[in-house]
């Protein structure tokens, strides 16, 4: 123990005191940046570049809530009133950055001053030029073009596709022209990531040297014509009379000139697409057709580049619808068209999708236009929660905001968001984003994560009660921690019972408490003394987050 | 629609369809019917998966061609089932032989990790826009148990490809738990009793708040979050937790399995079997030697050997093993020839399992790959659906039985043949 006395220290070598020096600046500089990114937070001004809806949006918007009011007139339906400022914020938060808004967030967005859905048009601005957006979409997005497995080995980087979509997608890149990248790259997987669309079907058992013709045709028409043709890989049609096994066969052939070589995925024109059909006996070549609109196939360039330019064609509607019920599913909780992959190639269409989708193809495939109709659409603004109960028809006819479940990235995204008042964006600390990055990854495979499926609503289970109830990694970010968690901080700095228990409130769940809420709260609160405070609100942290509506999108 | 009834299901529907003249009737043919395929004695309870994650070497484990190129002077060993060889380190397993059977010709298409655990799991090949579930999930799902609190399948040590429910829904997903000498993950309350009392109060406030004005009935038909809650604390209190706790065995018991976490985790699985769980899996990783195969094969047998062997003595000690079907295997094998880094690559053309108990037919070996190691047809082919269907068929289950899934496509149980030996 004497080697710790100051008798000692003085009498320590040079060297060792250099060394002491050293390491206690190192370490102040350390606590210094690791707090230097929460102090300069959230400086930007929301204001900046608002959007002021032109009067074609707000023509287009009209148009859209004129289709539902005619819906839900048609039906004998009431519509639900409109949801807060707050709901909608906590929704485009949720659905575009996985994450519940921070309190800070909140606060200076409630000092804007315009009407609820002025306040859409301001956080939706706000949200989709910030790289929390840009990475959340592109893992949505990955999931759909290239699935969630490691896939084959060396030829693929998944990490590669996802980042090259995280920065498509926050320079919003016209959606048109990445699909068009994805489905005629060339090169390497690592120079060129939009060509790991095409890798990731490389079967390594598989004698043949290239890419699977078959699995991207299952996946171009799903992913981008939201049709799904894989049953006819085997056989026709069997529930309806319109897809045939030579429409699937069609499509695969466009990829078979694909193949591996040491400039990466490339095309060859001598390789030829045979297949034996189900009434055949031996396999036929198959030359590559458009499954329907033939006359948008382009007759110049390779076989990919014809089909990358068919597919996205203007007046292919099916590319444009298929985005539009997907992007309306990331926002709402459910498609407008349910199976997401599964949309009629003929009308008739629900309410709104098909303005929608002439509205997408107008704005040269404008993913944020997309996203602003959307979320300023009636459906969207709707609330989900009425003085009565709500019938399901109301649900499922767009006239409530339907109540579904958060993805396991938003449910862990949102408990790590709350550990904190301000937002942890791309100005946060290194060290926060690499915790968060592993406690998510954590998270999400103990949660269980539907993976491509991710779209189809499913309940919850006990494992994930359990989990979000005892886990440590929750409890370590609730517990009191003046340093760390806001919880704490909240209980340290707030004035009165009151605003602590509605700042709790709001971190958490984005909404102030009800008055019986707030009354039972305020008591815990003032009847706990001063130390115990800390711990009644890590204990309303724990209430909050393990309610349904913290899991649940309403 | 499927009308693909079988004879019982058709006679005991009587007893359901307001035909009362027929229940005595239909129950007695009925009764004959399962007497006839002696079911009411061997329908298994249980089915424990060993899965040997990255792709176990058949040369190196259940099928040497020892004195063979492909065998690069790797050494055999006899086997209970006579005129067969386990490679070496394998001994506990190899005179424990006749309590099962070795598939030495499973067959695949998928040489990828995740696509052939995906494989093995489900008995399907991965494709957009479908999850199939795992076999453990069906069996919960075909099977469902009554009475227990704790969960009826479970995943010990699971890799980075969790089995799943998938378009059974997630409800039909394994509690996954690490190795058993730690505590049961998310079992207890991170904080003492009164203050876990006041925070469940505190939820219950906001539930009442959250269900107001909304769907009726939201809990039970959406979302079953305070249902799971229920049954989530009902499990944290549940005495038979007691069943994941390996201290209650004796240290020999432990010892014999090899001590290891792997080793623990096999006992642990039947503690669980003993306590009615449906189905559990236990992993054991390393086997994807692409460099110097035949060292990091010797260090999993070495945790392998013992455990598996136990675990099949074990089961008979405890009137088990005609109630579980065990069943070791692997997503792929590995190349018989050696890479320039003295390591195997991905073979799924010819790999070994092993399976046994639950009243299959044992101590035989089924199939075989070529000792040159040149051909892609082993002999007998099992496909990784035969497997599955064998399984199901011990269950009595229907394979031909569709599902629909929530894109209402209709998907059989398995779309494979048993394998007549077994049955």
């Amino acid at each position: 123990m004497r080697l710790f006395c100051a008798s000692s220290i003085s009498g320590m070598e040079g060297s060792v005191k250099r060394f002491l020096v050293c390491f206690l600046v190192l370490l102040a500089l350390f606590i210094a940046l690791a707090f230097t990114s929460s102090r300069f937070l959230n400086k930007r001004d929301f204001t900046q570049g608002f959007p002021i809806p032109d009067r074609h949006s707000a023509d287009a918007i009209s148009k859209i809530n004129a289709e539902f009011a005619e819906h839900w007139k048609s039906k004998g339906i009431k519509p639900l009133p409109p949801a807060s400022a707050e709901t909608l914020v906590r929704r485009l938060s949720l659905s575009l950055t996985g994450a519940v808004p921070s309190l800070s967030e909140l606060k200076r967005l409630n000092n804007t001053d315009c009407e609820p859905s002025g306040k859409v048009s301001v956080w939706l601005n706000q949200l989709t030029g910030d790289e929390r957006y840009a990475n959340y979409m592109a893992e949505r997005l990955a999931r759909v073009y290239v699935g969630v497995e490691t896939g084959p080995f060396l030829v693929y980087r998944r990490r590669r596709m996802v980042n090259w979509l995280s920065e498509q997608l926050l320079i919003n890149r016209p959606y048109d022209e990445m699909v068009r990248d994805m489905i005629s790259a060339e090169g390497i997987w690592t120079s060129q990531p939009e060509a790991n669309f095409i890798t990731v079907s490389i079967d390594q058992n598989n004698n043949k040297n290239g890419p699977d013709e078959v699995k991207l045709a299952a996946r171009t028409s799903r992913a981008f014509l939201g049709v799904s043709l894989d049953c006819m890989q085997c056989h026709d049609d069997m529930f309806g009379d319109h897809w045939k096994q030579t429409h699937f066969h069609g499509l695969a052939a466009f990829y078979s000139q694909s193949e591996m070589s040491l400039t990466g995925v490339r095309e060859n024109e001598k390789i030829n697409y045979e297949t034996r059909f189900v009434r055949d006996k031996e396999a036929s070549p198959v030359q590559p057709a458009a499954p329907f609109q033939e006359e948008l196939l382009p007759e110049d360039g390779n076989l990919r580049e014809r089909l990358a330019v068919w597919v996205t064609h203007s007046e292919n509607k099916a590319f444009a619808r298929a985005m539009v019920n997907r992007a309306w599913a990331l926002l709402l909780g459910k498609p407008l068209i349910d199976p997401v992959n599964d949309i009629p190639l003929e009308g008739p269409y629900p309410p709104g999708m098909e303005i929608l989708t002439d509205e997408f193809i107008a704005s040269g495939f404008d993913l944020h236009h997309l996203y602003y109709l959307i979320a300023n659409s009636a459906p969207f603004l709707r609330s989900s929660k009425s003085e009565e109960s709500i019938s399901e028809d109301q649900e499922e006819n767009w006239a409530a905001f339907p109540v579904t479940p958060l993805r396991p990235e938003q449910v862990i995204g949102s408990v790590i968001q709350t550990s904190s008042l301000a937002a942890l964006d791309e100005e946060s600390h290194i060290i926060n984003k690499l915790r968060r990055s592993a406690e998510v990854r954590n998270f999400v495979k103990q949660f269980g994560d539907q993976g491509e499926e991710e779209l189809q609503l499913s309940p919850g289970t006990i494992p994930q009660r359990l989990l979000l109830m005892n886990s440590k990694m929750i409890e370590e970010r609730i517990k009191p921690n003046p340093f760390q968690n806001s919880s704490t901080r909240i209980a340290m700095h707030a004035p009165d019972a009151v605003t602590a228990i509605s700042n709790a409130f709001l971190t958490v769940l984005t909404r102030q408490p009800s008055e019986e809420e707030k009354n039972h709260f305020v008591e815990l609160y003032e009847n706990a003394g001063k130390e115990q405070r800390q711990q009644v609100l890590s204990d309303l942290y724990w209430a909050l987050i393990n309610s349904t509506e913290f899991s649940w999108n309403r | 629609m499927n009308f693909d009834f079988n004879r019982r299901q058709v006679l005991q529907t009587g007893i359901f369809t307001g035909l009362p003249w027929l229940t005595p009737l239909g129950n007695a043919l009925a009764a004959q019917a399962d007497k006839q395929k002696n079911l009411t004695t061997r329908i298994p309870k249980s089915l424990i998966v060993v899965w040997l994650k990255g792709g176990a070497s058949q040369l190196e484990t259940f099928d040497p061609h020892p004195g063979k190129e492909i065998s690069y002077g790797g050494a055999a060993i006899e086997t209970a089932i006579k005129g067969a060889q386990f490679g070496t380190g394998l001994e506990q397993t190899a005179a424990a032989a006749e309590n099962f059977s070795v598939i030495r010709s499973m067959v695949s298409k998928e040489g990828d990790h995740s696509r052939a655990t995906y494989n093995m799991n489900s008995g399907y090949r991965p494709v957009p826009g479908l999850f199939h579930p795992s076999i453990g999930s069906v069996l919960c799902h075909e099977r469902p148990l009554s009475g227990i609190d704790i969960p009826a399948h479970i995943s010990i040590m699971p890799g980075s490809f969790p089995t799943r429910g998938g378009y059974l829904g997630a409800n039909f997903d394994p509690f996954q738990m690490g190795d058993p000498l730690q505590p049961v993950p998310g079992i207890s309350s991170k904080v003492g009793e009164k203050r876990q009392k006041d925070r469940l109060a505190s939820l219950k406030l906001l539930e009442k708040g959250f269900a107001a004005g909304r769907i009726p009935d939201l809990d039970q038909k959406r979302t079953l979050h305070q249902i799971n809650t229920q049954k989530a604390l009902q499990m944290m209190s549940s005495e038979q937790l007691q069943a994941f706790d390996i201290k209650n065995e004796s240290s020999s018991t432990v010892k014999s399995f090899g001590d290891t976490r792997f080793g623990r985790g096999c006992l642990a699985a039947i503690r669980l079997v003993e306590s009615g769980v449906r189905c559990v899996e236990v992993s054991l990783g390393g086997w994807d030697t692409h460099a110097n195969n035949a060292e990091n094969q010797q260090k999993r047998i070495k945790e392998l050997d013992p455990a598996l062997a136990n675990l099949f003595h074990e089961l008979k000690k405890r009137d088990l093993y005609d109630s579980t079907i065990v069943l070791c295997a692997t997503e792929f094998g590995r190349t018989p020839k050696l890479n320039p880094a003295n390591g195997r690559d991905h073979w799924p053309h010819g790999f070994s399992v092993l399976i046994g108990g639950g009243g299959l037919r044992s101590g035989q070996v089924i199939g075989e790959t070529d000792p040159e190691g040149k051909s892609k047809k082993p002999g007998k082919p099992v496909t990784v659906a035969d497997l599955h269907s064998t399984i199901y068929t011990a269950f009595d289950i229907d394979t031909e039985h569709e599902f629909v899934t929530p894109t209402n496509r209709p998907i059989k149980i398995s779309d494979g043949y048993p394998v007549e030996a077994l049955l």
